[in-house]
């Protein structure tokens, strides 16, 4: 722990690794990120694209950068930094490590608004829409169910995979009934890609983000407090079911505008939060570090997903192997060391 | 007798299920107050009421003369001080991190961790006999230790009320003693009043000032423990055939449940 104190009564106090994680893993996503800016048909070096970005260079080399990959990038850094967070957020509100927007359904949510908008024929602009609301109506369906009285995270949990399974069942029966072509591109939709996205695809997650950020970052002491039981919370002053409202309204925000943006990209809000935790060793919920580490999942998958493979993959692939694989890595050393 | 915390008219109930109507109690200031009665009188629902957990359906809780839910939650927090049944501590965590979550309602995004805040927690951790414990984790504490822990957490609160819900369950009979001990200390030493709902009559009269005896939603009776604790009493709440004698220890009434053979020949209640 670091203190800061300043003579005028002000004080901070910060987690010297959680810091330090939280640095590391942005100046590392950010140099992932002038690599994957320099990949293409028109090669560029790391020094090229760094000129471009600060003005420099060609127009063609300007446009390149600035309109065609530079939006990827920041659609990548932004989906993965809000998944990651609202993973975070949706572990620490039902209080089991498990909990992840897809376990809980509104990725599916999301999904069933951009499989309507297949079945019925509409653009991307939509689609992208579609899936926001299809997830922030699940995100209301699940908390008129489950929050009105009271809240208790299991119940969250049964609930939601109960609406995951109904959703997961609607979006079959979608499929089935859209025309073969466009059932192609909304199998795509559904693995979650990051393939020719533009400013407009980042611009509504970017604004997202920006709201979302300062509210959760205000909510997080508070946040901290609520793992010590609902009652010991309340007793610290905490007002645990509007601060339950304010968290679940920003998560759900962030996991609809994502997939809006990318599709519902698998695993990334279960995985990193948990590998902040174990980089940061601190105790609890860490926002920062997790938001973090999911945007440097994402641009580093992105990344493989487009140069391992002969054929360019949609980045969901590689997050749900990725993903899957650290979660099976985790559960086996877990119970190795008798904590499962 | 003043009274900075009670309530009147009180009706509390869980959506439609009413645990107690029309209740009235007051928690003398200074007192170490202890809530007692059978299983399912209301005891802890008064308490969860007292610390603004539960809101009455009808009546107001107190707290210095204004109701307790139109204040903010961090305002009480700063006055008002809960340890609850069974709190959860994160994993990982360590006991003075712990301990020091108690300062929660003392700070702001601008005021994280002053000298104050470092200073009080050293001090609780003290008063409670764990800052030998610091560096360690709290899962592997033993049951008495953990207990002393989150009591040093809600002292760090400081605030001159603390409620404390069974504080003692889980705990072995020297451990009970012990954090017992602890409560009746804290109480002499630091001015603070002190609620606790107990289960064992015979601890709540060594250790109150001032007892609250429940039940069915109803305070029987309410006053020193060597004014109220008789066999009648104990009778009429808990339907306890018994005899009363003194404390050899303290003087304090000691509860002695009768004899399987004896209940029988008075007829007494099972």
């Amino acid at each position: 722990m670091i203190v800061i104190r300043t003579p005028g009564g002000f004080s901070l106090r910060v987690h010297a690794r959680a810091l330090t994680v939280g640095a590391v893993g942005t100046l590392l996503a950010l140099a992932v990120g002038v690599l994957a800016v320099g990949h293409g048909d028109y090669p560029m070096s790391p020094a090229d694209v760094l000129r471009t970005l600060t003005g420099g260079g060609s127009a063609a080399e300007q446009f390149i950068v600035v309109e065609l990959r530079l939006p990827r990038l920041v659609t990548a850094l932004a989906v993965g930094a809000a998944l990651g967070l609202a993973g975070a957020v949706f572990q620490a509100l039902v209080r089991n490590p498990l909990g992840s927007p897809d376990v809980l359904g509104f990725t599916q949510g999301a999904a069933t608004g951009a499989l309507l908008v297949v079945v019925v024929g509409g653009g991307s602009t939509a689609l992208a829409g579609a899936a926001a609301a299809g997830g922030v109506v699940t995100g209301l369906l699940i908390y008129l169910v489950a929050w009105r009285r009271g809240v208790h995270g299991y119940r969250l949990v049964l609930v939601g995979i109960g609406v995951s399974a109904i959703l997961t069942g609607v979006n079959g029966y979608l499929l089935t009934r859209a025309p073969l072509m466009e059932a192609a591109r909304a199998m795509l939709w559904l693995t979650g890609s990051l393939d020719g996205r533009g400013w407009s695809d980042a611009g509504p997650l970017l604004v997202a983000l920006a709201v979302t950020v300062p509210v959760l970052l205000a909510c997080g002491p508070a946040l901290r407090m609520t793992e010590l039981g609902d009652d010991a919370a309340s007793g610290l002053g905490v007002p645990v079911a509007r601060l339950r409202m304010v968290l679940l309204a920003a998560a759900v925000l962030l996991v609809s505008l994502s997939a809006a943006a990318a599709g519902p990209v698998s695993f990334v809000a279960l995985t990193a939060p948990h590998l902040a935790r174990r980089l940061t060793r601190a105790p609890g919920t860490n926002l920062l570090p997790a938001a973090v580490v999911g945007a440097l999942i994402l641009v580093v998958a992105d990344q493989m997903a487009q140069r391992i493979f002969p054929q360019q993959l949609p980045v969901g692939v590689v997050t749900g192997v990725l993903g899957g694989g650290y979660l099976v890595w985790l559960l086996a050393t877990e119970r190795r060391a008798g904590r499962l | 007798m003043t009274s900075r915390l009670g309530g009147s008219g009180l009706r509390l109930a869980y959506e439609r299920r009413v645990v107690a109507d029309d209740l009235t109690v007051a928690v003398p200031d200074r007192s170490f107050t202890v809530i007692i009665g059978p299983n399912a009188c209301g005891k802890s629902t008064l308490l969860r009421a007292l610390s603004r957990l539960l809101k009455p359906a009808a009546g107001a809780v107190l707290l210095d003369g204004e109701d307790i839910h139109r204040r903010p939650a961090r305002a009480v927090a700063r006055t008002l001080g809960l340890l609850p049944q069974s709190p959860t501590a994160p994993d990982g965590i360590g006991v003075a991190e712990l301990v020091s979550r108690g300062r929660y309602p003392h700070q702001g995004l601008l005021r994280q961790w002053s000298r104050d805040d470092e200073r009080i927690v050293a001090e609780s951790m003290a008063a409670t006999g764990v800052a030998d414990l610091t560096d360690r984790l709290v899962d592997e504490l033993s049951g008495g230790q953990r207990q002393r822990v989150w009591l040093a957490m809600a002292l760090a609160q400081q605030t001159p009320l603390l409620l404390l819900d069974e504080p003692t369950t889980y705990l072995d009979i020297a451990h009970q003693i012990e954090v017992l001990d602890l409560c009746a200390r804290l109480h002499e030493e630091q001015g603070r009043t002190l609620v606790a709902v107990l289960h064992d009559l015979n601890h709540a009269a060594r250790y109150a000032t001032h007892l609250i005896a429940m039940r069915g939603g109803q305070v029987v009776a309410a006053g020193e423990p060597g004014r109220i604790v008789t066999a009648e009493l104990v009778e009429e709440v808990f339907g306890l055939p018994c005899r009363v004698i003194d404390d050899p220890e303290t003087g304090t009434p000691l509860v002695v449940p009768a004899a399987r053979t004896r209940a029988r020949q008075h007829g007494g209640r099972a």
